[in-house]
């Protein structure tokens, strides 16, 4: 899932300064699994934003929605009706949600809440942690199922370098070293043998460095 | 025992401190109420057996929050007793609304209550 943080009520409070009627809008998937910005998320932001405003004596009227997903404009056209009575929207969603939605409204303000961190899992109730950074090509197979692009804080392909002690990592003693992780893998899988291919320089066009992606699957194109 | 406790102090019931949610904190906050505390169980004590631990950590998020919205953490405090223990009640009860006078009534005082 995307994981993320939500803002501090100073920022936000920053962002909308100008604004006295905002549309908070949750999103009703990943930050609704991270807790960042689903439904609950979006009832005490408001509930905050509305205990600012009678403390310091302003009028702010707060409407909260939260749609299944930012990411699709199906459920972005939901708000249609009523966005229009907003002066700014307040998205909870990751940042892809938050431009999709500041995309399909182009007169409307739209703030986000929400700092988008990483793609994730769930360790325990309440604790994520980074295991994907999207790079385009997946190199699991090679690396016992951990993947060195996103664990390890050098991305190193051959790894591990001369900053990993004790199978953790110089960056950090709470870090796990990514490439302690695969050897320990490949040895649980029987795959040693795997560790001693040199894999190659990574083609890095598949990820950030060629620009925004874009994925096309013709067949189901309407 | 027909002990005294300040009039002020009104009591919610719930079934274990465990179902109180940071929404619920809040949501009184927003009523206009000058404080707030949570009487759980002692601690080790929960028939559920987490039920005041979580709602020892929710607490403290929740000053968090207050304190970020300028409103300040400590109008809410998280206190464990035994129902045998009236006497620490009244005592609790007395305690807290001394200090929430000291702190004087909530600035949201005039914001309008929820539900109306």
């Amino acid at each position: 899932m995307i994981v993320g943080n939500r803002k501090s009520l100073e920022e936000i409070l920053d962002m909308i300064k100008p604004h006295k009627k905002i549309l908070l809008l949750g999103c009703n998937e990943c930050v609704t699994v991270c807790a960042a910005g689903g439904e609950r998320e979006v009832g005490v932001l408001a509930s905050e934003l509305r205990l600012w405003s009678a403390k310091e004596g302003q009028e702010i009227e707060i409407r909260e929605h939260t749609l299944e997903r930012q990411c699709d404009h199906e459920y972005i056209d939901q708000i249609r009706p009523f966005v229009g009575d907003y002066e700014a929207v307040l998205s909870m969603a990751c940042g892809a949600g938050v431009q999709y939605v500041a995309e399909r409204y182009r007169t409307k303000p739209v703030f986000p809440a929400v700092n988008t961190t990483f793609l994730g899992v769930t360790l325990e109730h309440g604790v994520w942690s980074e295991r994907c950074q999207g790079c385009g090509t997946c190199i699991l197979e090679k690396t016992g199922g951990i993947c060195p692009i996103a664990r390890c804080a050098k991305s190193l392909l051959n790894g591990p370098c001369g900053g990993s002690s004790n199978g953790k990592c110089e960056v950090d003693k709470e870090i796990d070293c990514a490439w302690q992780l695969i050897i320990d893998r490949l040895k649980e899988l029987g795959q040693m043998d795997r560790y001693e291919e040199i894999i190659p320089v990574k083609d890095w066009t598949t990820s950030r460095d060629g620009g925004p992606r874009k994925r096309i699957r013709e067949d189901l194109k309407l | 025992m027909r002990l005294n406790y300040p009039a002020n102090v009104k009591i919610v019931k719930v079934p274990c401190t465990g179902r109180v949610d940071v929404l619920l904190i809040l949501k009184v906050f927003e009523s206009g109420v000058d404080g707030v505390y949570l009487a759980g169980c002692l601690e080790g004590e929960c028939h559920f057996l987490k039920g005041n631990l979580r709602a020892k950590k929710r607490v403290q998020y929740v000053k968090g929050l207050l304190d970020e919205v300028g409103l300040g953490g400590s109008r809410l405090e998280m206190v464990n007793m035994s129902s045998a223990q009236g006497q620490r009640f009244a005592e609790f009860a007395r305690e807290m609304t001394e200090k929430i006078r000291a702190l004087g009534p909530s600035p949201v005082k005039k914001l309008k209550r929820v539900g109306d």
